[in-house]
């Protein structure tokens, strides 16, 4: 147990010293989700105009934002230990004294500490695109954002155990990760999308971590939100449209399971 | 030596990867307090002994304890009490000596009354004390080296495997890893297990044991092992080489052993023998000489081939592909 608990920490500890020292990656972190944000955000807001009574395109899509800068920052714990790899770290980690789930852990608890972080910064963006904040909707947030890093981090750290180099990983991210991206809701509420594209939304478990964001995000703001009346907020399965609780439970059980498989695979590996 | 108290124990240790045995069961001990060498070429099977050694990777076969630990079942007690150094820098480039230290000490749960101060005094021994503040990526080859011998001894390691401590460094900071080496030795009754290719840094060592396509072909002192060729060593060039072996062989009856061009053979007194020799000798002769016999003539007479002749040959290429 202590030398779990050790692991987990000192793992943790370097990755956050490690994150505050590396300014190109605190700065290349917040650049994709604002280039969405204020491209398609511009682009689409007057063409597509409120996708709810009282919830415009724009203030649809900044909760999606937000999910997306917790996502790429997670998968990031699988990258490190790639680039470890590379650069030899990742030795002197392995002859240490430590638990290799600590490890793993760590490499979790440590990013989901720099998502919320950069999930936070994302707020700062709230009164721009005409979101309002409160002090309930953030202190929500904190598990929320939590509950969406540890099965991304859980699935870098998984494909990280296999990959030898950046450039294979940060390639098996594209495949994976933007398909993820492009089919979880973020951009469009997926309830009234062609069936097919529906069908697969739907067996994407982003989509419910991304849907519960938003709900907390935007129950303040819109005026009325019935199941009846809106068709941007709730995943509806089989008739039922799922509520906050349920998306975080559907987040949670994805989590249970890529984390154990990360911590067998970086287990096993040599 | 040979009477001490026994600190890692090997038997018939292999570790196979696909159809390649790098390590084909091995057995020897190290003695506390020694400066065991592990000499060979370029993937002779040094480093996978050393990870196998160190935890790193599960051998295929055979047993082996290091202080008395297991090194498969034991591995957390294993991992406490050894130290090491590899071939490649394993330093963390983006944060600064200090921290490396640091992350060093937590992840061996070095008490925090020891830390501090045996921090100051390993990176003064390592003469890196005025760098503490530094960036890694800000030093020199030599100076991370010198930085990982300090973190490696940071947890009071009773083992310091040093896998190829001098690689890739220049002849004076290769003096100075070595001073430090024997001043360690001293101070802290380390046990130190190393593997070198190089064999003038193979004399500082108190046994060696010479490993070839993963086998052990030898194991003595360096004294022992150059003795154990009967003498000084002679290397001659000859028109007719054929010629010139018939006649060692007939005439002398020696051994004489041929790679290229060059005969080599030994005799117990190179300086008195040669005179003689050279009135006497039939064959046409192009050149002589005469040498104290070296770890490379050991090398070459267990072998059949000198250690530079394999550096990158196909099966470093092969052991290179392998996952570490």
């Amino acid at each position: 147990m202590e030398a779990v608990s050790r692991a987990t920490w000192v793992i943790a500890y370097r990755d956050l010293l490690r994150f505050v020292q590396d300014r190109p990656r605190l700065i290349g972190s917040f650049a994709m989700p604002l280039l969405f944000l204020i491209i398609f955000g511009a682009g689409f807001n007057r063409v597509i105009g409120a996708l709810a009574p009282g919830v415009d395109f724009i203030q649809f899509m900044y909760p999606g934002i937000v999910a997306m800068t917790v996502l790429m920052s997670s998968l990031m714990s699988g990258l490190s230990i790639v680039w470890d790899r590379e650069f030899g770290f990742l030795r002197e980690v392995l002859v240490a004294p430590l638990s290799r789930t600590g490890i793993v852990l760590g490499k979790v608890a440590g990013n989901a500490v720099i998502a919320i972080g950069q999930g936070f910064v994302m707020l700062a963006l709230a009164p721009i695109v005409g979101v309002q904040l409160d002090f309930i909707l953030v202190l929500k947030l904190i598990p929320l954002l939590l509950i969406v890093s540890i099965p991304l981090s859980g699935l870098g750290i998984l494909m990280a155990s296999r990959m030898r180099s950046q450039q294979g990983f940060q390639m098996l991210m594209q495949i994976i990760i933007t398909p993820l991206l492009f089919l979880s809701g973020m951009f469009f509420p997926i309830n009234n999308v062609p069936v097919w594209l529906e069908v697969v939304s739907k067996f994407n478990p982003l989509t419910y971590g991304v849907d519960a964001i938003r709900q907390v995000f935007l129950s303040g703001n819109a005026s009325s939100i019935s199941v009846d009346s809106s068709y941007a907020f709730g995943i509806t399965v089989f008739g039922h449209t799922m509520g906050i609780i349920e998306d975080a439970i559907v987040m949670a059980v994805l989590g249970i399971i890529l984390l154990s498989l990360a911590i067998w695979a970086f287990g096993r590996q040599e | 030596m040979e009477n001490g108290t026994k600190i890692i124990e090997i038997h018939d240790l292999t570790r196979k990867f696909k159809q390649l045995t790098a390590v084909d069961s091995i057995s020897f001990d190290v003695y506390k307090g020694e400066i065991f060498g592990f000499l060979g070429p370029n993937g002779a099977g040094k480093t996978t002994t050393i990870n196998m050694l160190c935890t790193l990777l599960a051998p295929t076969d055979g047993k082996a304890t290091v202080n008395g630990y297991d090194i498969l079942k034991q591995r957390r007690q294993v991992q406490r009490v050894i130290g090491l150094v590899f071939q490649d820098p394993t330093l963390d480039d983006y944060l600064s000596a200090e921290q490396n230290l640091r992350f060093h000490a937590y992840a061996y749960g070095v008490p925090r009354s020891v830390r501090e101060e045996r921090m100051k005094q390993l990176l003064e021994l390592v003469g890196l004390s005025d760098r503490l503040k530094s960036k890694v990526s800000t030093y020199s080859g030599g100076m991370k080296r010198r930085l990982e011998i300090a973190r490696g001894l940071l947890h009071h390691p009773q083992i310091l495997f040093l896998d190829e401590p001098t690689l890739g460094l220049d002849p004076q900071t290769r003096f100075h890893v070595w001073e430090y080496i024997h001043a360690l030795r001293k101070e802290e009754e380390l046990t130190i297990f190393m593997t070198t290719h190089y064999m003038d840094e193979a004399e500082n060592c108190d046994r060696i044991a010479v490993i070839d396509q993963g086998k052990i072909v030898a194991l003595d002192t360096p004294d022992n092992l150059k003795g154990s060729l009967g003498g000084d060593v002679v290397m001659l060039e000859a028109e007719e080489p054929e010629n010139a072996i018939h006649e060692l062989e007939e005439k002398y009856n020696l051994s004489p052993h041929i790679q290229g061009k060059t005969i080599t053979f030994n005799v117990p007194h190179g300086e008195t023998f040669l005179p003689k020799f050279l009135r006497n000798f039939q064959s046409k002769l192009v050149s002589v000489s005469v040498h104290r016999p070296t770890l490379d003539d050991v090398f070459l007479k267990l072998t059949g081939h000198a250690i530079r002749d394999q550096e990158a040959g196909a099966w470093e290429q092969f052991r290179r592909m392998m996952p570490h």
